[in-house]
């Protein structure tokens, strides 16, 4: 049974450092709430896997707490590049970034194996793309029925999965609705799960085909209210996206960068706190 | 910039775009410049068609344009949402996507598409965003349709980096190669429209948009650009067709522009 516990214990708890840790959302309920804490924590030389890492992926790249990203596609989502991955991955500052790099489909295959337990996922969808020149974990095999040559990646095993949802009952059954991603093949692939939830409820009334991952297959569940903004829960909150185009401003230089991470991460106790500072500063930093 | 014409080389660009995408088919929609051409497809001629978003909506009908390609607008609006490994395997390599509609950072003689890196992989001069779901988007759809503005920094003679294959070196390596999608039919860039010659699949210049001289073309192509023998004028936009354009990008100007305080509350 998941415990019900402060963000804070849990990712003291749960997260070690050298993990390879997920930080799953594809825009949607992205866990940026469990970001900061593994920040504030310190934590470091983690393998962050990612399909679409962005600003919070960003922030722990920034604050130097990845040793490898393994991901498909890094960017802020409809206003450009991520600044503190391209330093990283271009100067080696803070600190020098090991790179693995897929496509969409590949990674989401490759979570679906590990969650499977099997060894290796297969697609199609590398046929004449250099991608597989450039990572040797991108390799191929033929097919025994139709000796079809198809390209294989090892499945994705996770340390921990962390994960935005909508709703916990006190069981710490989770639900979540809307652009799903690859959160449930996350957790499935994850020997330890973390949950921020928006509400935790006495009972989650959900149909019966609805997403739901049973108490057994999660860690800790943590009830952070607006936990992934500035992404956001549907049905709860609206993406936020004037922040998402203050953050290219924000993060474009180093000591920016990091005077904003010293006030609204570091400098505050949880997320709670940190929305607090950033309502004050906000009207400055995100017109 | 509105010239005396009365629209931009951009709207003319997303206009001939949006012309492309028939009626009813099924369509797998990059962000950007494809998203805006594939809604004012589905606002104007193709109301039918079918915008399937890699993050999961299938059936999309966004009141605005998203800003991400996991807008909660997508997905509030679609027939269903599926996970993503789901919109990969069954829908997109289980054959059911019509045309793929890719944007690009740099696109070669032969169609073939970069985003992941300028310079030499290792060292990269420029890190790009990286692959998404671009290769096997366009190894895998029916069809792939590409738009993008028109430089020579664009329109390179030969890729250092092919993140999604086109023609790959031209005439039959492609279908060699066995993917099993057609390939690019069309390049829309804002100054024209290139399509890949029947044989030698070469990018070739087919249409030309009003107003804009050949050689500008080809002085923005990196690569010495063919010119069809029967080269046409695009039509340029209708008056319904620019008004769409217009009513879409100013609501959603004004949906981006406002706060969410959802959520937001100390």
């Amino acid at each position: 049974m998941a415990r019900i516990a402060l963000l804070r214990d849990a990712v003291r708890d749960l997260v070690r450092d050298g993990d390879v840790v997920a930080l799953e959302g594809f825009t949607h309920l992205i866990p940026h709430a469990a970001g900061h804490e593994l920040i504030r924590q310190g934590k470091k030389d983690l393998t962050l896997v990612r399909m679409t890492p962005d600003l919070v992926y960003d922030q722990l790249i920034g604050m130097g707490c990845a040793r490898r990203l393994v991901f498909s596609w890094a960017g802020n989502p409809g206003v450009g590049s991520l600044h503190r991955f391209r330093d990283a991955a271009q100067n080696g500052w803070p600190r020098p970034l090991e790179i693995e790099e897929h496509s969409h489909g590949d990674m989401a295959n490759a979570y679906v194996a590990g969650a499977s337990n099997l060894p290796f996922a297969i697609t199609r969808g590398y046929v004449g793309s250099d991608l597989p020149k450039h990572n040797e974990r991108i390799r191929s095999i033929r097919c025994p029925f139709t000796g079809e040559e198809l390209a294989v990646v090892p499945s994705i095993r996770l340390d921990v999965a962390m994960i935005h949802a909508q709703k916990a009952d006190r069981k710490g059954n989770v639900l979540l609705w809307g652009i799903l991603g690859v959160q449930k093949e996350a957790v499935l692939a994850a020997r330890r799960a973390i949950v921020t939830v928006e509400e935790i409820v006495d009972e989650l009334r959900a149909w019966p085909n609805a997403c739901v991952l049973p108490h057994w297959v999660v860690s800790a569940v943590c009830h952070v209210p607006g936990g992934a903004h500035p992404s956001y829960a549907q049905g709860y909150s609206e993406r936020d996206n004037r922040f998402y185009r203050a953050w290219d401003t924000i993060s474009r230089s180093r000591e920016t960068f990091a005077a904003w991470m010293k006030r609204h991460v570091l400098d505050t106790e949880d997320f709670e706190q940190f929305r607090r500072v950033l309502v004050k500063t906000s009207g400055q930093e995100a017109a | 910039m509105i010239a005396e014409r009365g629209y931009s080389p951009s709207e003319m660009m997303t206009v001939a775009a949006a012309r492309m995408l028939k009626d009813g088919l099924v369509c797998f929609v990059g962000i950007g410049l494809p998203s805006k051409a594939a809604n004012l497809a589905r606002l104007t001629h193709a109301p039918e068609v079918v915008l399937i978003y890699e993050s999961g909506p299938i059936g999309a009908k966004p009141s605005v344009l998203p800003l991400s390609i996991g807008d909660g607008d997508l997905s509030s609006t679609a027939d269903t949402v599926v996970s993503t490994p789901e919109i990969f395997q069954y829908w997109l390599q289980g054959g059911r996507i019509d045309v793929g509609f890719l944007g690009a950072a740099q696109i070669d003689r032969f169609a073939n598409i970069n985003t992941t890196v300028i310079g030499p992989y290792e060292e990269p001069k420029v890190r790009l965003p990286g692959a998404g779901g671009a290769p096997e988007i366009a190894c895998l759809a029916g069809e792939v349709l590409v738009i993008l503005e028109h430089d020579r920094r664009a329109f390179v003679d030969k890729l250092e980096f092919i993140t999604s294959a086109g023609f790959l070196d031209g005439g039959d390596t492609r279908r060699r190669a066995g993917m099993p999608g057609r390939g690019p039919t069309a390049v829309i860039t804002d100054l024209g429209i290139l399509t890949p010659a029947p044989a030698t699949k070469e990018l070739t210049l087919t249409s030309i948009h009003p107003g804009v001289a050949v050689d500008q073309v080809k002085e923005k192509t990196g690569w010495d650009l063919k010119v069809a023998e029967k080269l046409e004028t695009t039509r340029a936009p209708e008056v319904h067709e620019l008004a769409a354009l217009r009513d879409l990008e100013r609501r959603t100007a004004e949906k981006h522009s406002s706060r969410s305080t959802q959520g937001y509350k100390p």
